[in-house]
This record gives structure tokens, sequence and C-alpha cells, in this order.
């Protein structure tokens, strides 16, 4: 029933390395191959690290809405061992953006914070990742943890083009200075954030499997002892 | 006269995060039965009842309710009654007021008709119109067992009804039970008090620790399996004349 | 027994129990009374400024109301298992799901009703010419107050912290609804009033994907 210990760490070293090696490809090109923004300088390298950890957040929303349907439908606990290693990924992810676009932001354009559609929705989005995981820790049964989070997660994921959609044309009818990357991408550092995204989705793959399996060790212990009592009685 | 559910359970099994309630319970009930269930308390006798209900999913194994009317569990509950530890009634509304609107959620026919004749079957006629926040905990029990057994239900399910009733209290809910079990209804029954109120059963199950300890349906021994009630203190006064231990 | 029927059961007991005790209702306009008025002086808005930013603290006051006036509904039904009653009874979960929400919008509707006049004489505003068209946005808007909130009570009334898990749910998944109301309303309010169609199909869209949520995966919330 247990994973066999030398398989299981044969391929994760190997993923490891392999995310690291592609973590730090990226940081290299990055640093020294993109090149360098004409009116923002340096500090706009910080972007081939903000934008993606959005991109990779979508990407951990879109599994832990999936899983949670899943759990929904079939009861598995896997699914809600998914769901919620996805999430809180998603919600580091989001922090990592949220954190990464002011320190962008105060130098180039001399405010820490604007509420810009961006920020707005991704702030909205946190706030809602956060609160599932808030509630996860309130509710003590596993069984009806897993039921009830499920709900929300799949209420949240509903609400996210809502939320998205009317924060977008509030700010059509009221417009702002646009801060942001406007503009044409240069086809390099085109390549440079796929490059970026790419080994953000690597880590985001690897932290989720490992958060996986914690979770998985957590019911087999508990499995265990509730055998052990069984066999006590 | 219609004939009482039948309840199977199925290797039934409930977990409560680390606790496990029921272990693999299997048991047939045929309908008609009026089955006690006796044990400590924590040993699973209100899980069993909640299970049964369909309120409570198990965590495996299935529980099945048999016989006439049961295909969906809606039609199920629509002739199933339950009497808890909890009074089941809103204390805001008047017993009137709260057996009004069962009535009518069940879908019976004549609800004022209804309503009336619980309210005087359970000798409350004449409170009908106070908020039931005002009844002592042993009005609230006869309020709350009217309301069960005014839908006519083919199961029954009752969870350590005596408790908070005084001896005359508990003969009435003998009666009343009795009643309901000649009416053909199945009964499940978890009890700790002795005397009165088991007059009429037909069989008993003792649980322990989530498990069937004994059974008099297989065992026969109906009447020790009664006598072998744990030894926690029974909510009642003292009744001198009753000989028991 | 369809489902208007019951929901109409559920919904009519609700309002009894309610009106029994008043004590929600009473403690809520106080609140949202008590709220509004604190805007109102600490911001102390000029004309311009009460038409811009008006709108907005009051649906933001109708948001704190919510989360306080939506928690009783299920919590209600614990004290003496209540909960249990209506699940067994042969009705399907939904029923008693829409039944509360229909109650809450009502209660969350009436407070906003009565608190509409106390706003604009606040804040210096030109309601009457607007009201059916401001009743509409305020309906619309609390429907999707009301859908979320009884969802999630349901949801947090089985948790810890509830009083903060409400507020904490609500809030992000509102922030739509707060969007658009506001900006509904402003419009409305504005020297030229009028009302942004965009805003008022947003608010019919939010609801009635939040309502079907709701009936697709009500019966999730009261398992055991």
């Amino acid at each position: 029933m247990a994973e066999n210990p030398k398989s299981g760490s044969g391929s994760s070293i190997l993923w490891t390395l392999l995310s690291f090696v592609w973590l730090a490809l990226a940081g290299y090109a990055a640093l020294f191959v993109a090149p360098t923004e004409k009116t923002m300088g340096v500090i706009q390298r910080i972007f081939y690290f903000h934008v993606p950890s959005f991109w990779t957040a979508f990407v951990a929303i879109g599994t832990t809405t999936y899983a949670s349907i899943a759990y929904l439908k079939t009861r598995a606990p896997k699914w809600d061992w998914l769901a919620v290693s996805a999430a809180e990924l998603g919600a580091v992810f989001l922090t990592i953006g949220l954190v990464t676009g002011p320190i962008w932001a105060k130098p180039v354009w001399g405010h820490w914070w604007v509420w810009d559609p961006r920020t707005t929705s991704t702030f909205v989005l946190w706030a809602m990742y956060v609160s599932y995981l808030l509630l996860r820790t309130l509710v003590e049964e596993p069984e009806r943890r897993a039921l009830l989070s499920s709900v929300v997660a799949v209420f949240a994921c509903l609400d996210v083009p809502l939320v998205y959609f009317s924060i977008w044309w509030f700010r059509t009818l009221h417009p702002q200075p646009v801060i942001g990357d406007g503009g044409s991408l240069d086809p390099t550092m085109g390549k440079v954030l796929l490059l970026c995204w790419g080994a953000m989705v690597a880590l985001f793959l690897l932290v989720v499997r490992q958060r996986y399996r914690l979770e998985k060790l957590r019911a087999e212990v508990d499995g265990l002892r509730m055998e052990a009592e069984r066999r006590a009685s | 006269m219609s004939t009482g559910f039948s309840v199977q359970f199925e290797n039934i099994e409930k977990r409560f995060g680390m606790r496990l309630a029921l272990r693999g319970i299997t048991l047939s009930i045929s309908p008609g039965e009026f089955v006690a269930l006796v044990g400590a308390n924590g040993s699973g006798k209100t899980t069993m009842l909640r299970i049964a209900a369909l309120l409570m999913r198990p965590s495996a194994g299935s529980v099945r309710i048999g016989g006439e009317g049961t295909e969906s569990p809606r039609a199920i509950h629509a002739r199933c009654g339950m009497v808890s530890h909890a009074t089941l009634l809103y204390d805001e509304l008047t017993a009137q007021e709260n057996l009004r609107f069962f009535a009518r959620l069940y879908g019976v026919t004549s609800v004022e008709q209804t309503c009336a004749t619980a309210l005087e079957r359970v000798g409350l006629a004449e409170r009908a119109r106070d908020l039931v926040r005002t009844f002592s905990r042993g009005m609230r029990q006869r309020l709350s067992l009217a309301r069960a057994m005014m839908t006519q239900p083919r199961l029954l399910l009752l969870d350590e009804p005596a408790t908070g009733l005084d001896p005359e209290g508990q003969s009435w809910l003998g009666n009343e039970v009795a009643r309901v079990r000649d009416a053909g209804c199945t009964i499940l029954m978890s009890t700790h008090a002795h005397g009165e109120v088991q007059s009429g059963v037909t069989r008993a199950i003792r649980l322990e620790a989530g498990s069937v300890a004994e059974d008099s349906g297989e065992s026969g021994d109906l009447r020790g399996i009664l006598g072998r009630v744990g030894p926690e203190r029974v909510l009642r006064p003292e009744n001198p004349g009753r000989g028991e231990r | 027994m369809s489902l208007g029927r019951a929901t109409g059961l559920i919904f009519a007991k609700e309002l009894r129990v309610e009106l029994r005790s008043r004590e929600l209702l009473s403690t809520t306009l106080v609140f949202v009374l008590l709220v509004l008025v604190l805007f109102s002086f600490t911001f102390d808005p000029s004309a311009m400024e009460a038409r811009r930013f008006g709108p907005g603290l009051l649906w933001l006051a109708f948001l704190f109301a919510g989360s306080l006036m939506l928690q009783p509904s299920f919590v209600r039904e614990r004290t003496n298992d209540t909960l249990s009653a209506l699940r067994m009874a042969p009705v399907e979960p939904f029923a008693v799901l829409l039944g509360k929400l229909a109650a809450n919008a009502l209660f969350l509707f009436l407070v906003e009703l009565i608190l509409l006049p106390i706003f604009a004489a606040l804040y210096d505003l030109a309601i009457l010419p607007v009201l059916g068209r401001l009743v509409l946005v305020l309906f619309l808007g609390t429907v999707g107050l009301a859908t979320t909130g009884t969802v999630f009570s349901a949801i947090t009334a089985q948790a810890r912290l509830r009083e903060l898990m409400l507020p904490l749910l609500l809030f992000p998944v509102l922030a739509p609804v707060l969007i658009a109301s506001t900006e509904a309303t402003v419009g409305l309010l504005s020297e030229e009033p009028y009302l942004d169609s965009v805003w008022l199909v947003f608010l019919v869209v939010f609801d009635a994907i939040f309502l079907t949520a709701a009936w697709l995966f009500g019966e999730y919330l009261f398992e055991e």
C-alpha cells in the first residue's frame, strides 16, 4: 500500500534536479539574455517572474477547481489532497505576483500600489484562496472539510470570470493612466518569458507533488492508527 | 393496516475523523419488529439510528430500507419518524404552529384535524397556543413524539426517548409506542431505561464500541440483554417500588 | 411535494420565526444605520463627492449588514437540531436552501428600503425621481448577496469561528456585486440619472449563475 520508497524518491530527485536547472536557466536568461528594457532599466527584469507567477496561479486555480468537482463526484480523498495542494501553491504564486508588483512599480512609476484592473482582480482572487485555506483549518473532520471546501472552490471558480469582467468594465468606464507593460513584446523577451513560465510550472508541479504526497502519508498514518484501534478491541 | 419498513445494514462503518464509531455492522430488521438498542454512551446507538434515518452517510457499507413505498429516499422520509436527544422543534413557534408546519411539509391531508388529534393524544391540547420555549423538558418530548407520529410512520426511530420524562411520562410513552407498534410500524429504539418503555419489545441488540455484542434475534435472550443495560444512572426520580439496582 | 410549495412552506416558517423575535431585523437596522452615520461624519463629503462615493458606502454598509444577518439562518437550526427535522422531511434539500434564501433576501431588502431615505437625507441625494429603478438595483444586488450568503452561511455553520469566516468567504466572492450595484447606483444618482444596462444585466447574470450553482451543489451542504 505504501509507495515503494526507492522508486518514489528516484523520480522525484530527477524532477527536482530538472526543475532547479530549469529555474537556474530561466534566472540566467532573465538577468543576462533578455535585452534591457529602454525606459525601465534593469528593474524591469522582475517582469519575467512577476507575469508568469500569475499564469501559474491560474494553472493552480484550474487544478483546484477540477479536483474539487472530482471530489464531489467520487468522494475519493485523493482529489481533496490534490485540491488543497494546488490551492496552497496557487496562493503562494499569487502572493509572489502581488509582492513583485510593487517592487517593480515603485522605482518605475513612483507608486507602491495602484488599484488598476489587474491588481484589483488579483487581490480579490488572492483573498478567495486565502479564505478557502482558512476555512479548511476551521473544519476538523476530514470528510466534512473536503466536502465544504470543494463547494467553496467551485463557487470561487464560478466567480473568477465575473470578478474580472466587473473590474475591467469598471475601469473601462473610469479610465486611469495605464500602468503596466503596454506595447509589443520583443521576440527575445517573449521567449525568456515563456522559459520563465515553464520553470515556474515545473516548480509548481514539483511542490504540488510533494504536498500531495504529504497529505497522502497523513491519511495513511490515520488509517494505520484506526486499523490498530480496530485490531486492539 | 400497513406494514412497517424493513431495515438492512450491510457492513456499515462510520468514521468521524480518527474515531471509528461503527465497525462493520450487519443487521437485518424485519417489518413490524420492535427493536431495543442498548449499550453504553458512545457505543454507536445514535449513529446507527441516524444512518437508518438516512440522515448520515456511512463511511462504508450500505443501508437499505425495504417495503412498500420505498422507491426513493424522499418516499422513505415521508413515512419515517424520529425522536432524538434534541427536540427537533422550533422554540419560537407555538406547539400548534410547529405541528402544522411539519404536517404541511409531510403533505398531510387534513392538517388542522391531524394536529388537533396529535395534541390531544399527547395531552398538550390546552398548551397548543403556547410557545415551545415555555415548555418543560417532558412536554417538549411529548410534542416531539407527536410530531414524529402524526405522519403515521412505517419506521419510527427513537433515541433515548424516555430521557427527562417522569415515571408517568414514561408510562405514557410506553403506551404510545405500543399503539404505533400495533399499527404495524417498525420501531428502532435506543434505550437506557427499564420497565415501562420496554413492554412490547420483540428484539434487543446490544452495541459495544461500535459492534454488535449481543442480538436476541440470534441468542433468544431478550430479557437477559435488556437486564444487562450498563451501570449508568437513568435520569428520573427514584421509584422505591421498582426493586431494581 | 413540488419545489415551489415546499419552498413556500419553509419561507413562511422563516418569516414567522423571525417576526416572533424580531431581534435580527432590529439589530441589523441599527447596525447599518450606525455604519452609515459614521461614514457620513467621518468623510463629510461635498455634494459631488456624496454623489460619487455615497453609493459605495451604502453598498458597503449593506454588505456588512448581510454578513451579520445571514449568519443566524443556519446556526439557529442547530440549537434544537431542527436542521435534521428539515432534512428528514420529504422535500428536496434545495427547497430548504431556497426558502431560507428568499427569507434572507426579504429581510435584507426590508432593511435596505428603510435605510434608503435616511441615506438620502444624510448625503443629500435625490432618490425620488429614480426610486423605481433604484429599488430594482437594490433588489438584484440583494438577491446576489442573499444567494451566496445563504450558501456560505450553511458552510460556515459547520466550521469554527463562523462569525469571522462568513465575511471572509463572502466579501471576495461578492466583489463583483459590490462593484456592479455601486456603479448602477452612482449612475442613477448622478446629475443626469441613467440606468446602466450593462451593470443591470451583469447583476442578473450573477444572480442566475449563483442560483444555479446553489441548486446544483446545495445538497452537499447538508450531508453528515
